[in-house]
C-alpha cells in the first residue's frame, strides 16, 4: 500500500502490526481514552534497595516491555548497569522501549539483541554500531521509530505498555521523590522520563544521591515510584552535555543562521509575544544570536521558547527578552543550571510539549521553529533518520511534533561534501512536506508554494535570493552529479510512524 | 606509457582526494577508498581513468583516499598526481586543462 507522501509500505508488516498508512498533518478533534499503570499498594516504607539484581528479579519478566529515559545523553551509565543485570539474568524477548538512544548504549544493545535479550524495539532513534547492526537486518523485528510527542501519546494510548521503567536521577530520596537539577550528573529538565514515571505499571529510580526526605523540588513524585536503588554513579557529568557552548565561526553556517533570521524578521509572525524553538546545531545556535540582536532591535520580546534548550536561549530569559522557557530537555550545562536558578524556565513532560492527541500541547501554540535536515526533496519531504548510504543514524527527536509550528523553517547547506541535501526524493520520509514552510540554505530560499502568503511577505527581501525547491534541487546535483541510487533488499527493518501513529516511511535492509 | 616515478598529490581534508600512482604492469588497477563510494564510487573512478588517459598512461596502480572531492577536484588532483610521476610538472599539460 502507498501512504499520502506516497510511499510504498510493507503490506504484510503493516497488516500483522495493525498498522494504517499516513494520510494528513490534521489531527482534528477526536475523542481518545488514555490508559492508567496498575498500582502494587504500599506505605512506602520499604522502596529503597541497594542491588540491581533484586530489582530486576522482582520486576521483569520473560516478554515485558522495559524503559529508560536517554537525558544523561552520552554520559549515561544507568542503561548498561541495568541490562548487564537483566542479559546475565537470562531474560529474554524483551521490548526496549527507551525515549531514546545514545551511543553509549550501542555495544549493549547488540549484546541483548544477540542474546535473545531484546527482540523489540522501539525508540526516537539510533546512530553508530546499532544503526548499523539494525540496518543490515540483524533485529528479526522491525524498529518502530517515534517521535517525542507520539512516544507521548503511543504511552497514553496504551501502545507502549511500559512494565518496567528504570529511570536514573542525579538526586532522590527514600521514597521516590526526585528531580533533574541536583548532584553530580544533572541535566535539568526530566521531561521524557516523566511520562514513565507517570504511566509505567513499575517504576525502578536509580541514584547515586540520596536526599534526606522529602525531597523538593519533587519532578517525579513518591506517588509513582516502586524502588529506590543505591548506586555509585548514574553519569558522567562531562559528557551529558556539551560544556561551554561556542559559535559557529563557519562562515557557511553563518550565511544560513543570518538567512534564516531575516526570514524570521520579515514574516507576520516576528512580532510582540511571538513563540520560537530552536535546535542545538551550529546554525541554530547562530540564529538565537542574530536573533537576539533583531529582537533589541525591533523591541520585540517572545512570550515563550521550547523544547530542547542551549544556554543561548537561557541567556535571552534572563536579559527579559524572552519571557518563559518551557523546558523538555537541556541540552548543554548552562541550560540546565538556569533551571534551577530561574523559576520562569518551566520543566515540562514530552506530552504538555509536544502529544498531538491532547487538551493542547505546547507545539500546537507555537510560532516560528528552526529544524534541520540531513535531506529535504522537491516535495518540502524532510528526512533525519537515514544516512546518504541508507543507514539508520539519526532520530525523529521533535521534528515532526515541532514542525506543526505556523512558520516552519529548515535549515540546511545545498550539499554537504559530495552530498546533496537537496534530492529529488529523500530516503527516508519523517516529516512530512506538508509541514515544511521554508527552505534555508547558504545559496537561497525556497517557499513552500501553499504559503502564498509567504511568498508574498519574504519573495523580494534583499540579499535573500528565491529559488523553487526544483531550482535548488537542480544547482545541488550540478555541484555533485547525480548519484547511483541505493538498493536495499525487501526486508523492512523500521518502520517511522508520524506523530498520530499512522506510518509515514518504511527502512529497509541495506544491501552491500 | 608507463610512469617515471612513484608520486602523491592532494591532501585528507574534507571534499578533497589524496591521489598517489606507482608503477604497474597490469593496465590501470584503482584501489578507491571513499564514504560515498555506494554512490559516486564508479563516477570517480572514471574520472581518474579519463584523466590518466589524456596523458596517455596505460600501466599504473592508483591509490586513491577520497574525502568527498567533486569531480573538478578529483580531476585537478589526478593532473598533478600524473605529471609529477612523469616528471613532467615544469612542462604542464595544457591541452589537459
Amino acid at each position: 500500500m502507498k501512504n499520502n507522501v506516497n510511499r510504498e509500505l510493507p503490506d504484510d508488516v503493516m497488516n500483522a502490526l495493525d498498522y494504517q498508512p499516513y494520510q494528513t498533518t490534521n489531527i482534528g478533534n477526536p475523542d481518545i481514552q488514555r490508559v492508567a499503570p496498575s498500582v502494587h499498594v504500599q506505605t512506602g516504607d520499604d522502596k529503597l534497595v541497594d542491588s540491581i539484581e533484586d530489582v530486576v528479579k522482582a520486576t521483569v519478566k520473560d516478554g515485558m516491555t522495559i524503559s529508560f529515559h536517554h537525558h544523561f545523553r552520552n554520559g549515561d551509565f544507568v542503561f548498561n548497569k541495568v541490562m548487564r543485570v537483566i542479559i546475565d539474568a537470562g531474560i529474554k524477548n524483551l521490548t526496549l522501549a527507551p525515549s531514546s538512544l545514545t551511543g553509549v548504549m550501542n555495544d549493549m544493545v547488540i549484546e541483548a539483541i544477540k542474546a535473545g535479550t531484546v527482540t523489540n524495539i522501539t525508540s526516537s532513534g539510533m546512530r553508530g554500531s546499532l544503526g548499523d547492526f539494525v540496518s543490515h537486518g540483524n533485529l528479526k523485528n522491525p524498529v518502530i521509530f517515534r517521535s517525542h510527542g507520539d512516544r507521548a501519546r503511543a504511552i497514553e494510548h496504551g501502545d507502549i505498555k511500559i512494565d518496567v521503567a528504570f529511570l536514573g536521577v542525579p538526586n532522590a530520596d527514600k521514597l521516590g521523590n526526585a528531580n533533574g537539577m541536583d548532584g553530580k550528573a544533572v541535566f535539568g529538565s526530566l521531561g521524557y522520563a516523566l511520562m514513565d514515571a507517570q504511566y509505567a505499571n513499575k517504576v525502578v529510580l536509580l541514584t547515586d544521591n540520596l536526599m534526606p526526605y522529602p525531597n523538593t523540588p519533587a519532578s517525579i513524585k513518591q506517588t509513582q515510584v516502586d524502588y529506590v536503588v543505591q548506586v555509585d554513579q548514574v553519569g558522567d557529568p562531562d559528557k551529558i552535555g556539551s560544556g561551554a557552548t561556542r559559535f559557529t565561526k563557519d562562515p557557511k553556517e553563518l550565511k544560513i543562521a543570518s538567512t534564516v533570521n531575516d526570514v524570521i524578521v520579515n514574516s507576520p509572525y516576528f512580532k510582540d509575544g511571538f513563540s520560537f524553538q530552536t535546535g542545538s546545531g551550529g546554525a541554530a545556535l547562530a540564529v538565537t544570536r542574530y536573533l537576539r540582536q533583531a529582537m533589541i532591535d525591533n523591541k520585540i520580546k517572545a512570550s515563550f521558547a521550547l523544547g530542547g534548550i542551549t544556554k543561548p536561549t537561557t541567556d535571552l530569559l534572563n536579559e527579559g527578552l524572552i519571557d518563559r522557557v518551557m523546558d523538555v530537555q537541556d541540552f548543554d550545562k548552562g541550560a540546565a543550571d538556569s533551571m534551577h536558578t530561574n523559576p520562569k524556565q518551566q520543566e515540562i513532560d514530552a506530552s504538555w510539549y509536544a502529544d498531538p492527541d491532547n487538551k493542547g500541547a505546547m507545539v500546537d501554540q507555537l510560532d516560528v521553529v528552526i529544524l534541520s535536515a540531513l535531506e529535504i526533496d522537491t516535495k518540502f519531504n524532510v528526512n533525519v533518520m537515514t544516512g546518504s548510504d541508507g543507514v539508520i543514524r539519526g532520530a525523529v527527536g521533535g521534528h515532526q511534533d515541532a514542525a506543526t509550528a505556523k512558520l516552519t523553517i529548515i535549515s540546511a547547506p545545498l550539499v554537504r561534501g559530495r552530498i546533496a541535501t537537496v534530492v529529488p526524493d529523500v530516503t527516508t520520509v519523517v516529516t512530512p512536506g506538508d509541514s515544511i514552510d521554508v527552505l534555508v540554505t547558504e545559496y537561497g530560499i525556497a517557499i513552500n508554494p501553499k504559503r502564498k502568503d509567504l511568498q508574498e511577505s519574504l519573495g523580494h527581501l534583499a540579499g535573500v535570493p528565491v529559488y523553487t525547491i526544483d531550482e535548488l534541487q537542480k544547482m545541488a546535483a550540478a555541484k555533485v552529479g547525480t548519484p547511483k541510487p541505493l538498493e536495499f533488499t525487501d526486508r523492512t527493518v523500521a518502520l517511522v510512524e508520524y506523530r498520530d501513529g499512522s506510518v509515514i516511511d518504511a527502512i529497509h535492509e541495506v544491501k552491500d | 606509457m608507463e610512469i617515471k616515478q612513484t608520486a602523491l598529490a592532494g591532501t585528507l581534508e574534507s571534499s578533497d582526494i589524496q591521489i598517489m600512482l606507482s608503477k604497474g604492469t597490469d593496465g590501470i588497477t584503482i584501489d578507491l577508498e571513499s564514504d560515498v563510494e555506494k554512490q559516486f564510487g564508479d563516477q570517480i573512478r572514471k574520472v581518474i581513468t579519463d584523466t590518466l588517459a589524456e596523458f596517455d598512461i596505460d600501466n599504473v596502480k592508483v591509490k586513491a583516499v577520497d574525502k568527498g572531492a567533486l569531480d573538478c577536484v578529483i580531476k585537478a588532483r589526478t593532473i598533478a598526481v600524473a605529471q609529477r610521476a612523469l616528471q613532467t610538472q615544469n612542462q604542464p599539460a595544457w591541452e589537459a586543462f
